[in-house]
């Protein structure tokens, strides 16, 4: 069990990132890699949020949907308990600890713009939709919270290499945008390399 | 019936959402792998905006405006559950090649961008057109991309191989590729561009998305460029109306 579970979270972090192989949330990923300072805390915004939406989804899949028979609502639901969620974790957050408000509070509302917390809530339905309560539960939100951190890495990478690059003389028509995303490339190939891991 | 010609001109060529607006480019990368997969995507994505586009049209005047964004949501998620069935009944290929993405629909920004900034103002039928337009324009985009990385990564068109007269580089149907296809195309654009001396989609420094000029963005140059440090003032700027703001910030991606 303690196994598959590593095997969940690397297969998630590492050999399929989310951005770099499934392509979801691109926008923040292209957006706000401009240091690296913000895209940690930004990284950090997503792991919290994509954790505790993972692990609400999960319950919410199988304790209402597959109680009532009602699974193919999952899309409509999802997108609805996520972005309630995300405005009711910020002001929680607000409330009880204005320290980590203060630290991420400003990402909360990017975040939403991130179709990574659909993806994730709807990949754990197809992969371990079948399991029973606990387990889909607890694969659930270790998947999510490995795919954030698996978010988390290319972003702050790619942060590095931004700003690095600042200092490059990059041809005129390749500025800004499309070299960002041929460095992006270049990391999908890098971490193509991973995937003798499992 | 002119408006409506307008429409789908505008859509495909004047604002095509993928090469102009640069919207949605999840799925523009994700399924991109070959045209066919590209033209799937489009088409199942331009049902769901002229469905959408019509029912937001002809409800515009009954949805109350502070609960307008969740509302919008729960329609076009519907009609792209209705969507995902049709596929996985009837195009059942189609259907595991795109997977995921066709649930993802829903977080495509094109379609919650047309939905508040054209079909919630307008009457019915320039809306589908609207939708029609957006969608068609989108479609061709993705075919295209699809088609060049199919081209190059496997040396066919449409799924018929071509006679070899070059080694595919497989790359190119692989995540990388879309990167690189897309810089390119990006690239090729900017060039264009700054032959024409145009600067319409040129990164946005205003603070708020209402004091802007340019209204082709819907929002998403703003989301793309600014820092969090202006997000930070568009929070503080958007005060009361926070909730509503963040509603839409939810279905940028």
């Amino acid at each position: 069990m303690d196994k598959s579970l590593l095997m969940i979270a690397i297969g998630s972090a590492l050999v399929n990132n989310v951005v770099l192989s499934q392509f979801l949330g691109l926008c923040p990923f292209l957006g706000v890699s401009k240091n690296v300072k913000t895209a940690g805390g930004m990284g950090a915004a997503v792991i919290f949020v994509i954790t505790i939406a993972s692990a609400v989804t999960s319950l919410v899949y199988q304790g209402i949907l597959v109680t009532f028979g009602l699974e193919y609502l999952d899309t409509i639901v999802f997108i609805l308990v996520i972005a309630a969620l995300v405005q009711f974790v910020e002001m929680v957050i607000r409330k009880i600890s204005p320290g980590l408000y203060n630290a991420l509070g400003v990402y909360l509302p990017l975040i939403t713009t991130n179709c990574a917390v659909l993806g994730v809530a709807l990949t754990n339905v197809q992969k371990y939709g079948e399991a029973s309560l606990g387990s889909f539960l607890l694969r659930g939100t270790v998947n999510g919270f490995a795919t954030a951190v698996g978010f988390t890495i290319s972003i702050v990478i790619l942060a590095g290499l931004r700003e690095k690059m600042e200092y490059n003389d990059v041809p005129k028509s390749f500025q800004g945008t499309p070299i960002v995303l041929i460095t992006a490339g270049l990391m999908a190939i890098a971490f193509f390399g991973f995937s003798g891991l499992i | 019936m002119n408006r409506c010609v307008e429409r789908l001109y505008n859509g495909i060529i004047k604002e095509n959402p993928t090469f102009v607006l640069v919207l949605g480019m999840c799925p523009t990368l994700a399924v991109t792998t070959s045209a066919i997969n590209g033209l799937g995507m489009g088409l199942s994505t331009t049902v769901v905006l002229v469905m959408s586009n019509m029912l937001i049209s002809m409800l515009r005047n009954i949805i109350p405006d502070k609960v307008r964004i969740p509302a919008y949501i729960v329609v076009i998620a519907s009609f792209v559950t209705i969507v995902d069935f049709l596929l996985e009944g009837f195009i059942p290929t189609l259907y595991d090649s795109l997977g995921l993405y066709i649930p993802l629909i829903v977080v495509n920004c094109i379609i919650l961008g047309r939905a508040e900034s054209y079909a919630s103002k307008n009457p019915v039928l320039p809306s589908i057109f609207d939708g029609l337009g957006m969608g068609l324009g989108f479609s061709l985009a993705l075919t295209v991309i699809g088609l060049v990385r199919e081209l190059i990564g496997s040396g066919k068109v449409f799924g018929f191989a071509l006679p070899q007269i070059f080694e595919p580089v497989t790359i190119f149907v692989l995540a990388p590729g879309a990167f690189f296809v897309l810089a390119a195309l990006t690239a090729l654009q900017n060039k264009i561009k700054a032959k024409k001396g145009d600067d319409s989609n040129s990164p946005c420094l205003a603070a708020d998305c209402s004091g802007c000029g340019n209204h082709n963005c819907g929002g998403r140059l703003f989301t793309m460029t600014s820092g969090p440090e202006t997000a930070g003032v568009k929070e503080d700027a958007a005060g009361k109306e926070n909730g509503q703001k963040e509603k839409e910030g939810t279905i940028n991606g």
